[in-house]
């Protein structure tokens, strides 16, 4: 037995083993393993358990197509779950853990679920669980899938994201991609070639020395959008270092697209086609070649075209006793058989697999000798064996064409689906473009239980699912799919997507090239949230917007919180106070008293030039014609249905000047609004629309010594009880605004002065004079603001609600239901 | 991710611009019947084809402008300024 595990051949290069851990067992794998060789080559054979039946689940392929071995690499914050194990290469000292079974993997005593099947057929739990509500279950329900769990913490890892263009786009470093990155490459094109595993399936040395090709290992194509721009995922494993992203998105904007995305195999059906052991005969060939894994001792091979022959042929050369190779079609081509050649490997034809037994991995096959009509069996022959591999075929991989638009069709010789018509952009290299020749035999079983047959491993839909789900009249492809769940899951369904169309068209009694297919929709293979996000999270998630007068509010401990895009003063907490408490006397204080509100947020639009009232006046409901320079206007800007859109003041700065304000939130979509009807519809005013709202520092100035406060800043200034004050400083604005909305805005305050200045004033120059007055008086926060007008606050929206009687202006816990609208 | 050639800056992503409905709306005069000013407020073609909408480039030049888009293939088959036609 070799130090690499008992299923790794002799020829494996054992001298440079790789230490891991798999469930806290301490495990060896070989250099250049991925986390699924090294796992069969130590003889791992469940490494997970089924979404619904909890069945034991072994490695089934060797690609991104993987249905079973989706694992967990690391723990706790770090950890990354339901990673596809063909596509992870091993390191030293990596912990992988299975990520379903109660209370492990093996043993799993939910298997009881298993032998109460037909309880679970397909909507079963739209049928089931609905009283009183689904989400009774959910939680449970979702625990028992076993679909991997979020880690608990923030995300230790960097993500990026990069753009970049190419002349064309190669997706698959195989021998096809290779070949077309060459060939366009030596026309002078900007060659960007893509690969999902670590190394290129071919000769890329070729490649390597060329300035305009761009290799990209590691990478995923995962969707393909509008005008040719195609997004890949890029997994750096070399993860965990310093300032080094874990993966990285990139935007990929091409002028041609060539896929070599090859083929995936496709499964038999028959009862119990999902035990481990079973594995496509293909990746038993990858596992064979690429890490000398003997995929078991006694290994039989199922098939109904010619690869697996090929497969048979190399197993036995490579020391693995091979039991036979049963073919469902009755006529073998001769070049087939002559691939096994002198080697004694038996041969059935006209055969298929009816059935497996074995209650945690696969022990013995059963083969059905098919009648001439192939409808019936008419011997059966059981083998023993603990390995199955099976081929029903290949599949050409044409996701990111169908995404791009291009339309596919069943073709029935090879029993796959091919291109319809040709994209502009698209050209297709190699076997994912031309199906293969000779056409397949029978690959689904005529007898057995159609409840046992998996049509889908990951989400455990079976051929019965189907069946129902047509008797109960959802025949149509899209309606089969979602009531089945067939193809919904992390795998997309990838393997068994052929034979699936199959069984939909012969349940309904039609060809598979009339049933048509479901929609191909991003991404190809899974890719991570943090992929998607990139470096958009935490502070980098959103700006943050501070007023002018951030500091000396800072300074005056204010308590901040984040009123949408603006982080304002919530409140002055004093002597230990609680922020409630803080926000009550900050209430008292500017009733009785005086206080500032911080108003900077305010959204500021300055319109320059000759035609600038003019233009505003088109705007507001007001007549705005008559102002002069210095005087103010309270005005309602409508929609074009007449709804109200923003409201603000108007001020005439000068003939030629006008500055409007805005509500906080509306200030970036008013000026949006005027710069698009002075762009579309009124070119010839002569106006310029600039956003101010960051250039002018408002102060709000309220209560009952308002006044008095104004008057010692401003020594001259006279602010009539009840008249609006026409202008106050010569550098600066004004309110309040007019009788009209004055008059509104008394009678919850006994005055409000609205001040804009400079915002360099407003920061720098405090007044020494009136530093003392101020310093003893709070600063009025937002929230005593909004209870000055009555007004509820988004960010306390969940708790209180702000009462707009002056005289008992209070804040009152208010209970979900009771909260109202808009209380004013 | 459409590529939207801009007639100022040329072609750009999708994401530096904002959409803005149907160009050469005509709008009906403030003495139009509710029947009329509901037709241009709400009722639009959905046209299957060629089809002339205003776009900005908000992230960009800060212009707006005018195209012909095939809303199926999302071809633009043509950009012009506002004020052409």
């Amino acid at each position: 037995m070799s130090a690499a595990g008992p299923y790794r051949l002799p020829s494996a290069r054992a001298d440079r083993a790789i230490e891991f851990h798999f469930n806290n067992r301490r495990m060896c794998g070989i250099e250049g393993d991925t986390v699924a060789s090294a796992l069969l080559g130590n003889g791992v054979r469940v490494v997970a358990r089924s979404f619904k039946f909890h069945r034991p689940r072994g490695i089934f392929s060797a690609g991104f197509e993987e249905p079973n071995a989706l694992l967990q690499l690391h723990s706790g914050n770090e950890a990354i779950p339901s990673v596809r194990a063909p596509l992870t290469p091993l390191r030293p000292a990596l912990e992988v853990f299975t990520q379903s079974g109660w209370p492990a993997v093996r043993p799993d005593l939910l298997r009881i679920l298993d032998f109460a099947h037909p309880l679970f057929a397909a909507g079963f739990y739209n049928k089931t669980f609905k009283w009183p509500t689904w989400r009774t279950y959910e939680p449970l329900i979702r625990r028992l899938t076993g679909l991997g769990r979020v880690p608990p913490g923030s995300d230790p890892d960097r993500y990026e994201t990069r753009h970049t263009h190419c002349d064309v786009l190669v997706i698959g470093g195989g021998p096809a991609g290779i070949e077309a990155a060459l060939s366009h490459a030596s026309s002078g094109a900007e060659v960007l070639l893509v690969e999902q595993r670590g190394t290129f399936q071919g000769d890329a040395t070729s490649l390597t020395g060329l300035s305009n090709v761009r290799l990209l290992p590691r990478t995923a194509a995962v969707a393909y959008y509008d005008h040719d721009l195609v997004t890949l995922a890029e997994t750096t494993h070399e993860a965990r270092q310093a300032n080094s992203p874990r993966e990285r998105l990139w935007l990929v904007r091409a002028r041609r697209v060539v896929l070599a995305t090859g083929t995936i195999e496709q499964p038999l059906i028959f009862s119990n086609n999902d035990r481990p052991g079973v594995m496509l005969a293909g990746a038993a060939l990858r596992y064979l070649r690429d890490h000398a894994i003997a995929p078991g001792r006694q290994v039989l091979l199922a098939t109904n075209n010619d690869s697996a022959y090929g497969v048979a042929r190399a197993l036995q050369s490579a020391g693995v006793a091979v039991r036979g190779v049963i073919d469902s079609r009755a006529q073998v081509p001769a070049s087939a058989l002559e691939a096994l050649g002198s080697l004694q490997i038996r041969s059935f034809t006209a055969s298929i697999p009816v059935d497996t037994a074995g209650f945690g991995a696969l022990k013995s096959v059963t083969v059905g000798r098919l009648s001439a009509d192939q409808r019936r069996v008419e011997s059966r022959q059981t083998f023993t064996c603990d390995a199955l591999l099976v081929s029903g075929g290949w599949s050409p991989v044409l996701h990111l064409f169908a995404q791009a638009g291009g339309k596919l069709t069943f073709d029935e010789p090879s029993g796959a689906f091919r291109p319809a018509s040709d994209h502009p952009s698209i050209e297709i290299a190699g076997e994912a473009g031309r199906p293969p020749s000779g056409s397949l035999g029978l690959r689904i079983s005529p007898v057995g239980n159609p409840a046992r047959q998996w049509l889908d491993l990951l989400h455990d839909v079976t051929v019965a699912d189907i069946q129902l789900a047509i008797r109960e009249n959802f025949t149509a492809v899209e309606h089969v799919k979602r009531h089945t769940t067939l193809g919904m899951a992390a795998d997309q369904g990838k393997i068994g997507q052929a034979p699936a169309a199959e069984v939909i068209a012969r349940t309904r009694g039609i060809r598979p090239a009339q049933l048509g297919h479901t929609t191909f929709r991003p991404p190809f293979v899974p890719v991570t949230l943090g992929t998607l996000v990139g470096r958009n999270v935490g502070e980098f998630f959103a700006p943050t917007r501070r007023t002018p007068l951030h500091a000396v509010q800072a300074e005056a401990g204010a308590l901040f919180a984040d009123y949408g895009e603006w982080r304002r003063s919530a409140a002055f907490p004093r002597d230990g106070k609680c922020s409630e408490q803080s926000i009550s006397r900050e209430v008292q204080l500017v009733r009785n008293r005086v206080g500032l509100y911080d108003a900077s947020s305010l959204g500021k639009i300055e319109l320059a030039g000759p035609d600038a009232l003019e233009f505003a006046d088109r705007f507001y409901v007001n007549d705005l014609l008559s102002l002069t320079p210095g005087r103010t206007r309270y005005g309602i800007m409508l929609r074009e249905t007449g709804v109200i859109f923003d409201d603000g003041t108007i001020v005439m700065l000068d003939t030629d000047r006008v500055l409007l304000t805005t509500t906080s939130g509306g200030a970036g979509r008013v000026a949006a609004w005027l710069e698009e009807w002075r762009q579309c519809e009124w070119p010839q005013l002569r106006v310029v629309v600039v956003p101010v709202t960051e250039q002018w520092a408002t102060v709000a100035l309220s209560g009952r010594h308002a006044r008095a406060v104004l008057e010692r800043l401003k020594p001259g200034c006279s602010v009539e009880r009840r008249v609006p004050p026409s202008i106050l400083a010569p550098d600066a604005v004004v309110g309040p605004p007019d009788p009209h909305s004055a008059r509104q805005l008394q009678r919850r305050t006994h005055l409000r002065d609205q001040r804009a200045v400079p915002c360099r004033t407003a920061v720098v120059g405090r007044p020494s004079g009136s530093g003392a007055l101020l310093r003893h008086r709070p600063l009025r926060s937002r929230g005593a603001a909004a209870s000055a007008y009555g007004k509820r606050i988004p960010a306390h929206r969940n708790r209180y609600r702000w009462h707009d009687d002056p005289r008992r202006c209070r804040l009152r816990q208010a209970r979900r239901r009771e909260r109202p609208t808009l209380h004013r | 991710m459409m590529l939207i050639p801009c007639p100022y800056c040329g072609p750009r992503d999708e994401l530096e611009f904002c959409y803005g409905g149907p160009a050469h709306m005509t709008r009906p005069e403030l003495s139009a019947t509710d029947e009329e000013w509901t037709r241009y407020l709400y009722h639009r073609q959905n046209t299957k084809g060629p089809y002339r909408e205003r776009w900005l480039h908000a992230y960009g030049c800060g212009l707006w402008f005018n195209a012909v888009r095939d809303t199926i293939t999302h071809e633009f088959q043509r950009v012009y300024r506002m004020g052409a036609s």
